[in-house]
C-alpha cells in the first residue's frame, strides 16, 4: 500500500527543467568538433539527434524518462514509453531498438517495477521495435523511460523548424493532460477526464506519423513539457509567425474548469515566463491561455503541412482515435511571433 | 489576517490552500501565504489578478516568500456559492470549525538551533496544545515527527489526552516504516500521503511549530 502512495508525486513532463534554465546552460557549453554527418543536434532545439551513416540511412537517437504522473504502474510504463518513442516519430523516423532507463527504490515492491516495464515493453512491441536492454539504478524515487534508436532516410527527415509561409498547422492530440493529471492528484477531476488523459498519453504518435508521411509535411514536432506555445515557438524559430485559432484547438474538456480553478503546475507558469514575450493572446480567456501553456506528457504531433494538402491530411488523421484539428497557419514574420485569436 | 503555510508545497497546493483560506473568511480579510519559490508566488499572483484581489509579495530570502492577498467585503460576497454552503454546514455543527485546524509536527524538535532545546520545546508545545480552548481537528506527524506518537516518546500521554478529546492523530506510515517504528506506534492511526495532502488542503489553518 505504501509504495503505491509514494509512487506518484507529480511527474511526467511537468518534472522537466524549465526551458529558460536549460537554454542558459546549453548556450555556455564548449562547442565540440563539428561532424558533418550529424544532421540534427543540439543547435536546432529538435526532438532527437539525427546522424547520417550512409546515403540512404540516418539513425535517430533520443531518450526520455520521468517520474510517474499516474497511480497505476502499468499505465505509467505505457505512457513513459509512448512519450520516449514519440521523438522518433516527430523526426519522421521508424523505431528500431529501445533500452530501458530505470530508477527504482530498493525497498519498494518489485512487482511495481515489473508492471512499469511490462507497460513499456508492450509499447515498444506496438511500435515495431525491439527492447534490447537497459540500465537501472537504485534511487529514492521512481523514474522510468527509454533510450530509443530509430532510422530515417536522410531526405525524409522532418525537422521541427522546417515550416513554410502559408502552411497549415495540425495538432493530433488534445491538450490539457498536464492540468488533468495535476487536478487528479488533488482529487478535483472526474474519472472519465483522467481516463481520457491516460488514453491520450498512452497512444503512440506512430499512427499519425505514418499518415503524415504521405503528405507534403514541412515541419513536425511533438508537444511535450514546453506546452503547445513553447513548442510552437521553437517551430517558428524566429523566422516566421503564426496565427492560432484558439476555438479550434482540441483539449480535454474538464481541463478548462480546472484551469479556471487555478489547478496549475509550476511547469505551466515556467512556460508562460518563457514564451509570453512572443505571444499576443488576442483576448482569449485565462483558462484557454493556461491550456495553451500546459506542459504535456506524451502529447500529440504538431504538423506544418502545405495548405493544399491540409484538408486531405486532416481527414485521414480524423480516422484515428483521438481528437485532432487544424489549429493555425504559418504567416510572414510579424512583430509578435504567435498571434492567438478566438 | 489568516496565515497559510505552503512552504515545501509544490504547485498547485499553495493556490489550493489559499483558496480554502479565502473561502473560510467571514468578511474582508487578508491571507498571508508563505511559499518557498518564486513560481509559486507567480501562480498565486496570477490567481489574485484573475479574481481581482489585491495582491503583493515580499521576498524574505531565496527560499522564502510571503504573498499577501486582500479580499474585500464585496469580493468575498461574490465568492463561489460553495463557500456559503460550507459556512452553513459550520453553523449546524457547533465544533465543525475546529476540524479544519491542523497541527503539523514534521520534526521531533521545535525550531532550529540546539537539539536539546528543540526537543524540550516540542514536548512543551504538545502539552500546551492540550490546554487550548479550541483544540485542533487533526495532528499530522511525519518524518522526524513520527517518533512523537511512538513508544518511548515524552509526549505520548499528552497526545493520548488529545485523542481522547476527539483530536485525530495521524502518523505517516512510510515514515514509521523508514525509521523502523511501525510496530511501536502507540497513539492514533497510520496515514498516507494522499490523506496528508487532503487534510492540509482542506485545512483552514495549519499550525507548524
Amino acid at each position: 500500500m505504501e509504495e503505491k502512495i509514494e509512487f506518484c508525486r507529480g511527474g511526467g513532463c511537468t518534472a522537466k527543467l524549465g526551458p529558460g534554465v536549460l537554454e542558459r546552460v546549453l548556450s555556455r557549453l564548449p562547442k565540440g568538433k563539428k561532424d558533418e554527418n550529424l544532421l540534427i543536434g543540439f543547435d536546432s532545439h529538435d526532438d532527437a539527434a539525427v546522424y547520417k551513416i550512409s546515403e540512404d540511412t540516418a539513425i535517430v537517437q533520443t531518450l526520455d524518462f520521468f517520474p510517474p504522473m499516474v497511480e497505476d504502474p502499468y499505465t505509467f510504463g505505457k505512457i513513459a514509453a509512448a512519450n520516449a518513442l514519440s521523438d522518433i516519430y516527430a523526426m519522421g523516423g521508424e523505431v528500431r531498438t529501445a533500452l530501458n532507463i530505470v530508477c527504482f527504490p530498493e525497498k519498494m515492491d518489485l512487482n511495481v517495477l515489473g508492471e512499469i516495464m511490462r507497460g513499456g515493453q508492450e509499447k515498444v512491441n506496438e511500435a515495431g521495435g525491439t527492447l534490447a536492454g537497459g540500465h537501472s539504478i537504485a534511487d529514492d524515487s521512481v523514474k522510468y523511460g527509454l533510450s530509443v534508436t530509430g532510422t530515417v532516410h536522410p531526405d525524409h527527415i522532418l525537422p521541427n523548424d522546417g515550416c513554410e509561409e502559408g502552411d497549415i498547422l495540425i495538432l493530433t492530440k488534445p491538450l490539457g493532460v498536464g492540468i488533468i493529471a495535476t487536478a487528479n492528484r488533488v482529487g478535483e477531476v472526474s474519472k472519465e477526464a483522467m481516463k481520457q488523459a491516460e488514453e491520450s498519453m498512452m497512444t503512440l504518435n506512430k499512427y499519425a506519423a505514418e499518415i503524415a508521411r504521405n503528405y507534403e509535411v514541412h515541419g513536425c514536432t511533438d508537444i511535450t513539457g514546453f506546452g503547445f506555445l513553447g513548442h510552437l515557438h521553437e517551430m517558428m524559430h524566429g523566422e516566421y509567425s503564426c496565427r492560432i485559432f484558439a476555438s479550434s484547438v482540441p483539449y480535454i474538456e474538464e481541463a478548462y474548469g480546472c484551469a479556471e480553478e487555478f489547478l496549475l503546475t509550476a511547469a505551466g507558469q515556467r512556460n508562460r515566463n518563457y514564451v509570453e514575450a512572443y505571444v499576443d493572446f488576442g483576448g482569449i480567456s485565462f483558462p484557454m491561455e493556461e491550456i495553451l501553456l500546459d506542459p504535456q506528457t506524451s502529447g500529440g504531433l504538431l504538423i506544418s503541412v502545405a495548405a493544399s494538402e491540409a484538408d486531405a491530411l486532416l481527414e485521414e488523421l480524423s480516422s484515428l482515435s483521438l481528437p485532432c484539428a487544424m489549429v493555425g497557419e504559418v504567416i510572414q514574420k510579424q512583430e509578435k511571433e504567435i498571434l492567438v485569436q478566438q | 489576517m489568516i496565515q497559510v503555510n505552503a512552504m515545501g508545497d509544490t504547485c498547485p497546493i499553495p493556490v489550493i490552500k489559499t483558496k480554502q483560506a479565502i473561502k473560510s473568511m467571514t468578511g474582508a480579510d487578508t491571507v498571508e501565504v508563505l511559499v518557498d519559490n518564486e513560481i509559486a508566488v507567480q501562480n498565486l499572483t496570477k490567481m489574485a489578478k484573475q479574481k481581482q484581489y489585491e495582491c503583493r509579495a515580499e521576498k524574505i530570502s531565496d527560499d522564502e516568500y510571503h504573498v499577501y492577498i486582500t479580499v474585500g467585503e464585496n469580493e468575498q460576497a461574490a465568492a463561489p456559492q460553495e463557500s456559503i454552503a460550507a459556512q452553513e454546514e459550520v453553523s449546524c455543527i457547533p465544533d465543525g470549525r475546529k476540524k479544519n485546524k491542523v497541527v503539523v509536527l514534521r520534526s521531533g524538535k521545535m525550531g532550529e538551533g540546539s537539539d536539546e532545546l528543540g526537543t524540550a520545546l516540542m514536548k512543551n508545545f504538545i502539552y500546551a496544545l492540550t490546554e487550548l480552548d479550541e483544540l485542533p481537528g487533526t495532528i499530522l506527524l511525519y518524518n522526524g515527527g513520527a517518533a512523537l506518537s511512538c513508544e518511548g516518546s515524552d509526549s505520548l500521554e499528552d497526545l493520548k489526552l488529545l485523542e481522547a478529546q476527539g483530536v485525530e492523530i495521524m502518523t505517516c506510515g512510510a515514515c514509521l516504516n523508514y525509521y523502523g517504528l511501525t510496530e511501536k506506534l502507540a497513539v492514533g492511526s497510520v496515514t498516507n500521503m494522499y490523506s496528508i495532502v487532503e487534510t492540509m488542503a482542506a485545512a483552514d489553518s495549519i499550525i507548524c511549530p
